[in-house]
């Protein structure tokens, strides 16, 4: 069959399951939409800005597990998409950007809307390619998307130059795959999961510390299987949230700067960790040098680069492998070699932990008479949509990290958070391409007023494709997040963030054919928030809520995980002096 | 396993494809990373669709063992070797223009044949020497000319290849 480069792509791209495209176009890549146009098994999903097509996809790919598609032309329409492919390369996210590039005989030429495409996108993306033939389309295609997918996943692209869009060529699409270069390794090391299960028996205080690695391998029973088998605690990474029950009696919630006490105490008094698929982020382990110092560690990753990179921390047992490959197997080991007796020996670590919990629970107030507490609304939307069981995206900063903690999930892929490059203007656009490919599921956006307005021209997007996002702007007039730091930090001088100019988003909402709600009392929250669900379309939701909120527990940076902030000190300036530490030997379950 | 906290020079011998852009990776890796390059050499080899990088750098054991998998995480990376973990032969090369005067004229030529370096040009007032060897050899040759005057000096990057074993019972690394 002999087609032309846009038609051998609309073809490759239905070899590989594609049913949606999200693309904007421009100048070199009209010969693809025109194609695409002239078709009905994909379809083209047209965002307003380049930003909102890439976070899209990753929304997409997030909740789904498939690579998400993305379609965009040369120049600015690349440049525009940077933000998206670094957020994905930092969050393992499998996207697959598609940008037009001038022809290949005007290449470098400084050429009408050239870009460099590979050098910009080069750092940020797993892999990228120029095609140069249209001979090699098809299989440039196939590799992107084994490269895309497998191994630790991450953003592939490819660039196509106007030419070899409108060449033709015979199409066939390779079965095989053949990269010399690229074998990602998904079985473990057999020796090493042995070791990892005597450790495990013998452990007095283990925990388990599970990150977004486990939610890519799709081992939410595995993680469940170990924790359950082994009576161990489980520690959530922000990536990770979903994979293992919020209301599992053995889950302690997320750890980390803003993770919860017992979470974060319960780590660093551990005397084994077990990583899974997370990659001790500084977010999570603070003072690296004193992170978990009682501890053996095993780390089970995919990405031989994640394994014994940070300089202060040991791994006593890497297992180099997938998740799901690897838990089978340890589980399997140790369902044959743990016993009553050894879980018994866990009966003071679960004691410890327990006094933890009710001694530093998460915990807000609010009463009827005062400003909504952010925490409120989070906890409401929860906790009147747990029926739902609803994919939850949020945007950058404490109602991320207020969501992280309130919001409980009980299943992976229902969390589209942007974590290792904290993208604000992530959510929103998230949300909708994770909508798109669940039309019939509740979404949430829960975003702040700063995070909204970095994409809120996708408003246009959620009315024209009838996608019913329900947005929840947590609206306290400040970049909170920044304003928390220079409260703690910079002595309350609020140096650009308080936003001062706030739009009124009911009628930003409405402006957009959209359904604008507010709430600026706590008994409106339920109101707005059961209206919200039963509308049928896209909703913004206004949550007018305390300004002066302030997200704990707070690791500060540079502290250790057991020197959290609990509350506001009494002179927020001299935070750093009345840090809560807990005395090691003050109790004997943690030497012992 | 133990880690060692020295920063040690070392060696690193790559197979690529031969492709455009794969030095650009390799370069960007180290640079974007903070990782140090000495001295980088691509050249194609037998095979018309490889080509080999040697790398000379260095770090601490933690550095050197990330820079090792990052640069086969590229997927463009066939193999990745740190010849300083094995026995390898290596080599450096310099040309050098070295002023003379009748007076020198004789001990230049003494110290190339010293080194084994071969005169490529010469005119009155300048012999242009091309030498050979390992790093340490050319340095000391440089070393040697500096007193008398050297006008340019170009240097071609590290290239090294491992030794093939001994055999059995010749290898006396092994006994
Ligand atoms: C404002 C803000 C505050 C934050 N605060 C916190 C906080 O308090 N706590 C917190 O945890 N995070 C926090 N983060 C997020 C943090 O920056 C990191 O993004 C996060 O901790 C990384 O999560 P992870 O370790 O699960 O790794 P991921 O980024 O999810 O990486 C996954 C790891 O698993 C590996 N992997 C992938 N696939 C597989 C597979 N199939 N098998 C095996 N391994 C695989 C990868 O190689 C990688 O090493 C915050 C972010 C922001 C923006
Ligand atoms: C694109 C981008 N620019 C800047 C930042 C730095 N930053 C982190 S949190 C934050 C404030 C977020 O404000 P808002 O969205 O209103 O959320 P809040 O913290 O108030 O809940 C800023 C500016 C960022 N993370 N992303």
């Amino acid at each position: 069959m002999i087609l032309n480069g846009s038609q051998i792509l609309i073809e490759a791209l239905k070899r590989e399951g594609v049913d949606v495209i999200f693309g904007l176009p421009g100048g070199v890549v009209l010969k693809i939409f025109d194609e695409l146009h002239q078709q009905s098994a994909i379809q083209v999903l047209l965002a307003r800005h380049e930003q909102g097509v890439g976070h899209m996809a990753e929304g997409y790919a997030k909740a789904t597990g498939k690579p998400g598609i993305a379609l965009v032309t040369s120049g600015p329409g690349m440049t525009n998409i940077v933000t998206p492919l670094a957020d994905a390369y930092m969050d393992s996210v499998p996207i697959i950007v598609f940008t037009g590039q001038v022809s290949t005989q005007l290449i470098g030429n400084d050429a009408f809307q050239e870009a460099d495409n590979l050098g910009i996108s080069r750092p940020c993306t797993k892999h990228n390619f120029l095609v140069r033939d249209v001979k090699d389309l098809s299989r440039t295609i196939r590799e992107a998307f084994h490269i895309a997918t497998t191994g630790r996943p991450g953003p592939v692209l490819v660039d196509i130059p106007k030419d070899v869009s409108m060449n033709t060529a015979e199409f066939e699409y390779p079965e095989e795959v053949n990269l010399r270069g690229y074998n990602p390794n998904r079985e473990g090391d057999k020796t090493q999961v042995t070791r990892a299960a005597e450790a495990i028996c013998q452990a007095k205080r283990p925990v388990i510390y599970v990150g977004g690695g486990a939610v890519f391998a799709n081992a939410a029973d595995e993680v469940k299987a170990l924790a359950e088998i082994g009576n161990i605690p489980v520690d959530m990474t922000l990536m990770g949230l979903g994979i293992f029950p919020a209301t599992h009696p053995l889950s302690l919630g997320m750890l980390g700067m803003h993770g919860s006490y017992t979470a974060n105490m319960a780590i660093h008094h551990a005397d084994l960790v077990i990583a899974v698929g997370s990659r001790f982020d500084d977010r999570v382990t603070g003072k690296t040098s004193e992170f978990c110092p009682k501890a053996k560690i095993i780390h089970i990753d995919i990405d031989p680069t994640s394994i014994r990179k940070v300089r202060d921390i040991e791994v006593h047992i890497p297992i180099l492998g997938d998740v799901k490959t690897v838990l089978t197997e340890l589980t399997q080991v140790l369902r044959v070699s743990i016993d009553g007796h050894k879980k018994n020996l866990r009966g003071p670590w679960w004691n410890q932990l327990r006094e933890w919990m009710v001694q530093h629970p998460l915990a807000y107030s609010q009463s009827d008479d005062e400003a909504i507490k952010p925490q409120y609304v989070i906890d409401r939307l929860c906790r009147l949509t747990t029926d739902n069981d609803p994919i939850v995206a949020t945007d950058v900063g404490q109602h991320q990290m207020w969501t992280a903690q309130y919001f409980k999930l009980e299943h992976p892929r229902r969390w589209l958070t942007s974590g290792g490059l904290g993208t604000m203007g992530f959510g929103f656009p998230a949300a909708l391409g994770a909508q798109r490919a669940y039309p019939d599921r509740l979404v949430l956006c829960i975003s702040g007023d700063g995070s909204f307005q970095m994409n809120l021209q996708e408003l246009a997007t959620a009315v024209l494709y009838k996608l019913p996002v329900k947005v929840a702007i947590i609206n306290n007039h400040y970049h909170g997040m920044v304003r928390q730091w220079q409260d703690l930090f910079y002595e309350g001088r609020y140096a650009s963030s308080h936003l001062f100019a706030i739009p009124d988003y009911v009628k930003l909402a409405e402006a957009y054919g959209a359904v604008g709600l507010r709430a600026t009392t706590p008994s409106d929250v339920d109101v707005v928030i059961q209206e919200a669900v039963d509308t049928d379309g896209p909703v913004l939701m206004d949550f007018e809520v305390s300004q002066s909120e302030n997200c704990y527990p707070m690791i500060p940076a540079g502290g250790a995980n057991h020197e959290m902030l609990l509350e506001d000190p009494p002179h927020l300036s001299q935070a750093a002096k009345s840090l809560v530490r807990v005395s090691d030997d003050g109790d004997s379950v943690l030497t012992a | 396993m133990s880690v060692e906290n020295i920063e040690r020079e070392h060696i690193v011998s790559m197979r690529v494809e031969n492709r455009s852009g794969v030095l650009a990776r390799v370069a960007g890796l180290f640079s974007g990373r903070g990782y140090n390059i000495e001295s980088l050499t691509v050249a194609p080899t037998l095979d018309p669709t490889i080509s080999m990088m040697t790398i000379v750098t260095k770090g601490d054991d933690l550095i050197i063992e990330q820079i090792l998998k990052q640069l086969n995480k590229l997927v463009e990376a066939i193999s990745v070797i740190d010849l300083t973990e094995r026995a390898y032969i290596d080599r450096d090369m310099a040309i050098i223009k070295v002023q003379t005067t009748p007076e020198t004229r004789a001990e230049v030529f003494r110290i190339a044949e010293i080194f084994r370096a071969r005169v490529i040009d010469s005119t009155n007032t300048m012999y242009t020497l091309e030498v050979t060897g390992t790093g340490r050899k050319v340095e000391a040759m440089i070393y040697q000319l500096q007193p008398i005057g050297i006008e340019e000096l170009v240097r071609a990057g590290h290239i090294a290849v491992a030794r093939e074993p001994y055999g059995e019972d010749t290898d006396i690394r092994s006994k």
